[in-house]
């Protein structure tokens, strides 16, 4: 069953073409690649997902609905969370604060109830810090729960976009660049984690990645662009020997002038 | 059990300033407690303005305007209401406090109307729009009021009877107001709602993307704040004969800008601190009039230098005496 499905999308910032008709579909509960050389297109992608840009053409059907051109805090309403690539927590804010700012699900009581501290908003607020602290526990940031979260560690920082995301009980992830800054080990335990974020959680994965050990370890699809467009979609095995692939991430080879230089 | 409690508790705060306000009268001349409420006045301003400056990060520099419609809203409806009420309560004590505090909530009622007005279309968008808004209304407001003949025009509101608004302000009231608004706020500020705000100030785009509701929450902290400054209005209103126009100029805004700033951005306790330090600072610059402003504005830079996060920073002060780690500190200094 597919979760998310772009089809023929278009977004272009005054000349610049910075996607041009991509279409793919990611199914449920898979984790799916999209990797591409800088300036492909990717984050765009994101964007275009999450409501931060409305795409010229094409549509974005989310769980079969529409969802091109929604706000981005009702696309993640209807379960669509992200994490950013240049980090984007509330960094003023505890750890703890950080997840339960996503948790507006959870608490239903009123502005009037908070400002009285009604029984009903004890109750919500209970809630939503008992399951901001499993998802702390989940990504191993619990410790962490009361520190003022700019002063984490950059992976922890990544791991804390995640867990606020998950706050959002969402269906689908899209982590941007998730690996980014984290050491050899600390990617290795990301893979753990966002493989038992699918296989427990039951989420459905989007990931951009430059880390090609975590992609073509954890990601069972691939979509590669550049350009703004697609040049190659198919499983890690596939993309590995793709020509256009090589060809985009390493340059094309001339006849002729490769032995000479 | 939370009711009763809760109760007791009110009415012991209650009785004990109704206790303080007997020993104030006996203990201070008239002119030390017309400081004292003013002081009172000034921290609900300044408890108000921090929500939307200092938690929420949006900068408003016109709070001297929701201030005048609450004063004149109050004078106005109390004005009104006095005839019905005394024909029905008679002329006593009780009578009093209905009109004057109907009239306040009226106030602030018509002070968070003319919030949403001036919110809903300018924090729709980031940035400093809403400075410029609020600037411009603030000084429209005054004009309004300047040429509005059935509120006395430039002369002022003075009600109908010759010997002015009655001077129903007194100890007791404004520091039942004070208490009864930093309660309400600092229990919105420590709430879900208050984490929303501060993730507004902190990163806009990602709380968006936390499905935070983003404008409506700007909008509404945007009404609460104006609406606590018209309380403050009506109380100001009601302490001397009459309002005028002049009363709420933009020194006024700036007036509330220096409280919050130096008791430090996004902290109730350091805008009640605040509050209480311009009433204080106002009265002793007395002779130097309009110059003061030039004080206010050396005090600002050598806060900005020495200790950029004002007072407490972010902190409380509940956080500082139980030595504990504060729950949102650093406020983004940068925008002051």
């Amino acid at each position: 069953m597919t979760l998310l499905e772009l089809r023929a999308v278009d977004k272009i910032f005054g000349g610049l073409h910075a996607v041009r008709g991509v279409s793919f579909r990611v199914e449920k509960g898979s984790i799916f690649g999209l990797i591409g050389p800088n300036g492909a297109g990717k984050t765009t992608l994101f964007n275009v997902i999450t409501g931060v840009y409305t795409p010229e053409h094409g549509q974005i059907l989310f769980d079969g609905k529409n969802i091109a051109g929604l706000r981005p805090a009702l696309i993640a309403e209807r379960g669509v969370a992200r994490t950013f690539q240049n980090i984007r927590i509330f960094r003023a804010m505890t750890v703890a604060e950080n997840v339960m700012v996503a948790g507006h699900h959870l608490h239903k009581a009123s502005i009037a109830a908070a400002m009285l501290r009604t029984r009903g908003y004890d109750r919500d607020e209970h809630a939503l810090a008992k399951r901001a602290h499993e998802l702390l526990e989940i990504l191993g940031l619990a410790e962490l729960a009361s520190e003022v979260a700019g002063s984490l560690p950059y992976g922890s920082q990544r791991r804390l976009e995640i867990a606020r995301g998950l706050m959002l009980s969402p269906q689908l992830l899209l982590l941007d660049e998730p690996a980014a800054g984290m050491n050899s080990q600390e990617a290795r335990t990301l893979n753990d984690q966002i493989r038992f974020l699918r296989d427990q959680l039951g989420l459905t994965v989007v990931l951009v990645e430059h880390n090609m050990a975590v992609v073509m370890n954890v990601c069972e699809s691939i979509h590669v662009v550049d350009h703004g467009e697609t040049i190659a979609e198919g499983t890690p095995a596939e993309i590995k020997v793709h020509p256009r692939v090589l060809a985009a991430y390493l340059g094309e080879e001339e006849p002729g002038k490769a032995a000479s230089t | 059990m939370r009711a009763i409690i809760r109760s007791v508790v009110v009415a012991a705060a209650l009785l004990s300033i109704y206790a303080l306000q007997m020993g104030v009268e006996l203990a201070f001349t008239e002119y030390v407690q017309r400081i004292i409420l003013l002081a009172g006045i000034n921290v609900i301003l300044a408890v108000g303005l921090n929500l939307i400056n200092g938690t929420t990060g949006q900068f408003s520099i016109g709070h001297a305007g929701f201030m005048a419609v609450g004063a004149y809203g109050a004078a106005f409806v109390g004005v009104k209401l006095a005839g019905p009420v005394h024909g029905a309560l008679g002329t006593g004590g009780l009578a009093d406090a209905v009109i004057f505090n109907l009239a306040l909530l009226a106030g602030a009622l018509f002070a968070g109307i003319s919030g949403l007005i001036v919110g809903m279309p300018s924090l729709r968008l980031r940035g400093d729009y809403l400075a410029v808004v609020t600037l411009g209304f603030g000084e429209i407001i005054r004009i309004l009021f300047n040429n509005a003949s059935f509120l006395g025009s430039a002369t002022g509101y003075f009600g109908d009877d010759p010997s002015g608004l009655p001077a129903y302000t007194n100890f007791f009231w404004v520091f039942a107001w004070v208490s009864a608004i930093v309660v309400l706020i600092h229990n919105l500020t420590f709430s879900q709602t208050g984490r929303s705000l501060a993730a507004i100030r902190e990163d806009e785009v990602a709380a968006e993307a936390m499905a935070t509701p983003t404008t409506r929450l700007k909008v509404t902290a945007f009404a609460i704040s104006a609406a606590t400054a018209g309380i403050a209005g009506g109380l100001f209103a009601h302490m001397q004969a009459g309002v005028r126009p002049e009363d709420f100029r933009f020194e006024k805004s700036i007036d509330m800008i220096v409280m919050i700033i130096v008791g430090g951005l996004g902290s109730i306790s350091g805008a009640i601190l605040g509050g209480i330090f311009v009433a204080v600072s106002l009265e002793l610059m007395r002779d130097l009039q309009q110059y003061r402003l030039v004080l206010y504005a050396l005090l600002l830079i050598v806060i900005m230098i020495v200790r950029p996060q004002g007072l407490l920073g972010t902190r409380e002060l509940h956080h500082l005496l139980r030595r504990k780690k504060p729950a949102r500190p650093s406020a983004p200094t940068e925008s002051v």
